[in-house]
């Protein structure tokens, strides 16, 4: 399967069990909103330049406001990690080149500890800016530490269990630079 | 000018970032005054239509929650019925005719099935299937089986959008049921169990249980529809008013079918209002 139609088939997949599953559950505790849906934006591929990542992430997040109308909030969120993402990649990547040899960022192609951190440091940022977007009509500020703490905490294990679930092969290319 | 053009050209996933921000953050402020719902209006034939398929889905998992909703308000209307009250003299019974033929109907009820609901984020809105084409306009009231749900704001053909009392805009005025004394409910938009009710005077007998219940006041809702019932009195010192913690009558999250009261006379009196404020000034 292309990598296109690869990525648009998750990007249909994604917004769906966001708005039809994870955002249907009854809420566990107040703090807590579980997401997944961003991990589309992290698994995107190396290849594509600043400009169409941060365009994509754009799209994606309107499209999800669409669903749950919230006109705006998810794609100011989703806009800013896909435009740092490029960044915090290039600090975490192990050695020059790697990005070549590989289609897209994973345990594989980055090394377990790397890949953690990267998909920690983009969590934070994504949960912290949705609260803080939310957090501007009202709320206080434990509120707006617990949230970002206790959502960050529920995002990380859904992100684990879908990657467990949905290994993702990597070749490795060599010959590429 | 061509150190403009030079700072452009370095700083163009940035300045396309930025502009790519203001967009996202215009349309979230612009739809907080939440007349403007432009935003949702062409999308909302859309994703109505997928809500609606998933929601065929969902239906059968409810059906028993639903059938159990809709018998206690079969029971509770069957107890109005007039057959239920046997005279207590056989010679001198009181009929009643149940059409009056002298009155204005002032409130049409239509009934709409919910396709899609939130009652987990901060703002929470419900998808009806009842539109333009069968009736809804914006501002129309929304009540369920149990209690009052909430405030249409947006219709297409055959979707309207209500925003629900979990909403922090939503306000409506409702009175308690004992005294009578007027109030005003709203969400604070942190428990969805517990809403807000300001306003009421602290000479008003009040106790934990009582019931509130819709103005007459209102434009949206007709009178006596349930709110809530009362779970906490926090009397407000620095004010001579009480602050009351309500649980909604409504469980916002299995709600199946919902009420559309559509209002028959409100162009009138608004009309009425607004001339009388034009003389006045």
């Amino acid at each position: 399967m292309s990598e296109l139609l690869k990525n648009i088939i998750r990007f249909i997949l994604f917004i769906l069990v966001q708005v039809f599953i994870l955002s249907r559950m009854p809420p566990l505790h107040r703090f807590i909103t579980p997401y997944l849906y961003y991990l589309y934006i992290l698994w995107l591929p190396f290849g594509l330049s600043r400009m169409s990542i941060t365009f994509i992430g754009f799209i994606y997040g309107l499209c999800l406001d669409y669903f749950l109308k919230t006109p705006g909030l998810h794609a100011a969120a989703c806009t800013l990690i896909a435009y740092v993402r490029p960044f915090v990649i290039g600090m975490l990547i192990s050695q020059e080149g790697a990005d070549k040899n590989y289609v897209a960022p994973s345990f594989v192609s980055m090394g377990w500890a790397p890949y953690g951190t990267y998909v920690l440091v983009l969590t934070l940022l994504h949960h912290s800016y949705l609260v803080l977007l939310e957090w501007m009509s009202f709320g206080s500020f434990v509120y707006f530490v617990g949230k970002v703490i206790s959502s960050t905490a529920v995002s990380l294990v859904l992100v684990l269990l879908t990657e467990i679930l949905f290994f993702r092969k990597q070749k490795f290319r060599t010959n590429t630079i | 000018m061509r150190n403009v053009f030079l700072f452009i050209r370095r700083h163009i996933n940035f300045l396309f970032f930025l502009v790519l921000q203001i967009v996202a953050l215009s349309f979230l402020f612009r739809f907080n005054s939440f007349h403007e719902a432009a935003f949702l209006s062409v999308s909302t034939e859309l994703t109505g239509r997928l809500n609606e398929k998933y929601n065929n889905i969902e239906y059968y998992f409810q059906l028993k929650k639903s059938n159990e909703a809709l018998v206690q308000e079969n029971a509770q209307l069957r107890n109005q019925l007039h057959d239920d009250f046997a005279a207590p003299d056989s010679a001198q019974r009181l009929f009643r005719d149940s059409v009056r033929t002298d009155s204005v109907r002032k409130w049409l009820v239509m009934e709409a099935k919910v396709v899609n609901n939130t009652t987990s984020l901060k703002t929470n809105y419900l998808t009806l299937h009842r539109g333009f084409r069968q009736g809804v306009r914006p501002n129309m009231g929304v009540a369920g089986p149990r209690g009052i749900v909430g405030q249409v704001i947006n219709v297409s053909e055959n979707f309207a959008i209500v925003m629900s009392m979990l909403h922090p805009q939503f306000k409506v005025v409702a009175r308690l049921k004992k005294g009578g004394e007027t109030g005003t409910v709203s969400w604070d938009g942190v428990n969805t169990n517990s809403f807000t009710m300001r306003g009421i005077p602290r000479s008003a007998s009040v106790a934990v249980g009582d019931t509130v219940q819709t103005s007459p006041i209102t434009f949206i809702l007709p009178a006596n529809l349930m709110v809530g019932t009362i779970t906490e009195i926090v009397p407000d010192n620095t004010t001579n008013f009480y602050s009351l913690r309500l649980r909604p009558a409504t469980n916002f999250s299995n709600l199946e079918f919902a009420y559309v009261y559509e209002n028959l006379q409100a162009d009138e009196q608004r009309r009425l209002e607004d001339s009388t404020r034009k003389k006045l000034q």
